[in-house]
């Protein structure tokens, strides 16, 4: 239970709900309980939704489900911090570890569209030497796939997603944005300023938001309401961009499907069942793809455990639920001069990515950080979280609202195998049990943030801010049920197919081996745009399961 | 600690701009619900009641506010409701038990300290109270029950996500309010829309 009055499951009767519209629909293709379709997902974010559309396109039948609804943001999105927590997945995690993680908010979304209807749009690549950076850099470990692989698949979702970005990114690679970059804010001019004073590199943030018309949807009117959901589509989450392709394509999504358990007979998934509409039903599939992000994916395969797999699906390595990283959020916050009145536009629109590309530091990894423009609840929240200031002093301190600026890293830390997620005792409404996460920092992870407030520090102050305070925090979830090369070491080979069961693979972010310096989404779709590649290639050579191809 | 707050924004309501276009029909709607239809208490004790009213009075003191926002009721409906956050510490109670047991605690806190409860002490000893429970100077068995866990991640963080989230805390704040399908035009320092407040003014340069 969450606390939401959900609405009733509105992709139903060979109708979807028209994303860029009030009330209406689209028709949406729909497959009987009974047929097996070639592809059941279990999520439809930024594995699921780019996974259903490319395998729909493919022409394989599609049946994705999300346990969230279907919304409708011209319709359903207030500007309103409290009633927008309905994007969040709210219902508990039991959270353990030195350093426990704090989910929902900041943390993972439940919708159809995944984490990406409230996500901050900063659409970031890898550096290329972290896709080996055990070889290159001599930490972590290396992802089973060529940067050069990726790089490709990062030039797809772009354009997929149209990002806005500038015409010359100071660090990697060359690369090309389709839409250009957007006026950088007063936020934005402060990250710029300390830059410039310490002579390091920034950049306006490549965005997910467009900064020109596309279809339907209209240039980013600076609202700045992005993170509890954008209400005019200018966002380009998966949820308009995505999905509405896998629909054209024959796919049918299940909003308000929550899945309980993946069912398997002779070393095989046959299906999914799936509670929606008040009553449990079973999905017959030929390949089941588990989408549902680092903590629902693990919880879903642990909880399919039978007599064949008593640990859990795809757990004879004992990799399900290991290896789950988060990313450093610490963040340094000043008072300026200036009205800066951050709230107006999207949060970050000026990044510097300087640390990850700088080798020669007292740290494994890299971070990077971006101006901030939190929200009134949101800073509140985390003033008080950190700080424990209350009365007048925190009325003073929030007065100053429309005077602060803020830097704050995105750091990646080391996967660990035991910050991980298993089953907790106690259920939820559904029945299924909970899931319990244990996460604890490494000395590396807080060298790297002491490294990282400081520098911080020293730019927000030579931009001109004052009475600078500190915050810690984490954002995003990586790994849990990581691909790679050896099945002693990690759960899917490197097309996100389980070692264990053929016909079950991951496709979200669960699978990352290590999580970058940068925020995950494009990451994360890159890789299920190669996999789906991957898969029709490999249907192509009847090496996937099929029924027409 | 300054004394009496001033907001800088004085006469700023976002409120104002419901008729334009800074509001929609579903922002309307929501707010609208949150203004006209305060919920009842039904999840507190009446003997509970007051103990969590001083201490919403001392966390978020509203003496400025010609309107108080009625934490309480909001607090109270959450906990009613079973509104979720995501996250569950491994060391804490399921919030219901948790609040219960904290203002309890609250209560025991003051008694140990001389005062018939907590809600019976002066606003200065209940904040000198907070400060201890939040330091850790404890002087009751909490029954392992994380005195600061309970206070920051409970209490303070659903008081400001209540007070801020209503327009009355982001008038005091000079935030711009809802904004769809207008949104701002103009981004640049010390720059605001016709439709943003007029700049702000602070007693003093902090
Ligand atoms: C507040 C916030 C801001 C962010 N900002 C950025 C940013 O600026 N840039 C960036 O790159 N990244 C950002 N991220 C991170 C990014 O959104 C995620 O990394 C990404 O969406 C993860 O993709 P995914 O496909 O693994 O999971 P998700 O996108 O979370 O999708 C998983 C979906 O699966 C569904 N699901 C889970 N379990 C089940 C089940 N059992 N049955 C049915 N459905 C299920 C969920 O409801 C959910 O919709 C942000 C995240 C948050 C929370
Ligand atoms: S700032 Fe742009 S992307 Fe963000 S909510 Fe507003 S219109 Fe949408």
């Amino acid at each position: 239970m969450n606390g939401w009055a959900d609405p009733a499951p509105r992709a139903v009767d060979g109708r979807a709900p028209d994303v860029f519209s009030t009330a209406g629909t689209v028709p949406m293709r729909q497959f009987s309980d009974r047929d097996a379709v070639d592809f059941a997902i279990v999520g439809t974010g930024c594995g699921g939704g780019v996974l259903a559309a490319k395998l729909a396109e493919a022409g394989f039948s599609v049946v994705a489900f999300d346990a969230g609804p279907f919304w409708r943001p011209l319709a359903d999105f207030a500007s309103d911090e409290r009633e927008q927590d309905k994007l969040y997945w709210l219902d508990p995690r039991i959270s353990a570890g030195d350093d426990p993680v704090e989910f929902g908010q900041n943390n993972s979304g439940r919708a159809v569209g995944g984490s990406t209807v409230h996500f901050q749009m900063v659409a970031l690549r890898f550096r290329p030497e972290w896709f080996a950076s055990r070889s290159r850099l001599g930490y972590g470990v290396d992802w089973p796939v060529d940067w050069r692989t990726m790089w490709r698949y990062y030039d797809e979702v772009e354009r997929a997603c149209a990002i806005s970005g500038p015409v010359n990114y100071p660090w990697g690679p060359k690369r090309h944005y389709p839409y250009r970059a957007h006026e950088v804010n007063a936020a934005g001019q402060v990250l710029a300023r300390g830059a410039e004073a310490l002579g390091v590199p920034w950049a306006p943030t490549p965005l997910a938001t467009v900064s020109a018309p596309r279809g339907k949807s209209p240039p980013c009117v600076y609202r700045g309401m992005c993170k509890i959901g954008c209400s005019t589509n200018a966002k380009q989450s998966v949820l308009i961009t995505f999905i509405p392709r896998a629909l054209d394509a024959g796919a049918e999504i299940r909003d308000l499907a929550m899945v309980g358990r993946i069912e398997t007979e002779d070393g095989r998934a046959t299906g999914v069942e799936y509670h929606r509409d008040g009553q449990w039903r079973f999905q017959r599939a030929r390949n089941v793809v588990c989408a549902g992000y680092s903590i629902e994916t693990p919880r879903l395969l642990l909880n399919s455990a039978s007599g064949a797999h008593p640990h859990g699906l795809a757990n004879s390595s004992g990799n399900v639920g290991r290896y789950l990283m988060v990313h450093l959020n610490d963040a340094v916050w000043g008072v300026m001069e200036d009205e800066i009145r951050w709230y107006k536009v999207p949060p970050s629109m000026a990044c510097c990515e300087h640390w990850n590309y700088i080798d020669d530091k007292d740290f494994d990894g890299g971070y990077s950080f971006m101006s901030q423009g939190p929200l009134p609840t949101d800073f509140a929240r985390m003033l008080v979280t950190n700080e424990g200031v209350f009365g007048d002093e925190l009325h003073r301190q929030m007065a100053l609202y429309n005077r602060m600026a803020g830097l704050k890293m995105v750091g990646e830390t080391m996967p660990q195998a035991d910050n991980r997620v298993t089953l907790a005792d106690e259920h939820d409404d559904l029945g299924l049990p909970r899931a319990h996460v244990t996460y604890s920092c490494c000395d590396n992870d807080r060298r790297m943030r002491r490294h990282a407030r400081d520098f911080m520090a020293r730019m927000l102050a030579a931009a001109g801010g004052s009475e600078l305070l500190e915050t810690g925090s984490t954002a995003h979830l990586m790994g849990g049920c990581r691909m790679g090369n050896d099945p002693e070491t990690s759960v899917t080979d490197s097309d996100g197919r389980t070692w264990d069961i053929p016909n079950l693979w991951v496709c979200d972010g669960s699978l990352m081996p290590t999580a970058g310096g940068v925020n995950p989404s494009m990451t994360i779709m890159a890789n299920a745009a190669r996999i789906a590649d991957r898969i029709t290639a490999l249907a192509g050579r009847g090496e996937a399961e099929r029924a027409h191809g | 600690m300054t004394g009496r707050f001033h907001p800088p924004y004085p006469g700023w309501n976002v409120l104002d701009k419901w008729d334009s276009p800074s509001f929609n029909d579903v922002t309307r709607a929501v707010l609208r619900k949150r203004l006209e239809e305060v919920p009842k208490r039904r999840f507190f004790t009446r003997k509970e009641w007051p103990t969590l009213q001083a201490l919403c009075d001392t966390v978020l003191p509203q003496n400025h506010n010609a309107d108080p926002v009625p934490l309480a009721n909001w607090i109270d409906a959450a906990l009613h409701e079973e509104r979720g956050s995501g996250t569950r510490h491994a060391d804490m109670p399921a919030p219901p038990r948790a609040w219960r047991q904290g203002l309890a605690a609250l209560d025991a806190e003051a008694r140990a300290r001389g005062a018939a409860d907590f809600a019976s002490l002066m606003p200065d000893a209940r904040g000198a109270l907070l400060h201890d429970v939040d330091a850790g100077r404890l002087r009751t068995d909490w029954q392992r029950l994380p005195a600061r866990r309970f206070f920051r991640n409970l209490v303070l963080a659903e008081i400001v996500a209540i007070y801020y989230s209503h327009p009355t805390g982001q008038s005091e704040i000079g935030f711009g309010g809802p904004a769809s399908p207008r949104g701002y035009v103009r981004l640049q320092p010390n720059r605001a829309d016709a439709w943003e407040a007029p700049p702000g003014q602070w007693e003093e340069t902090p």
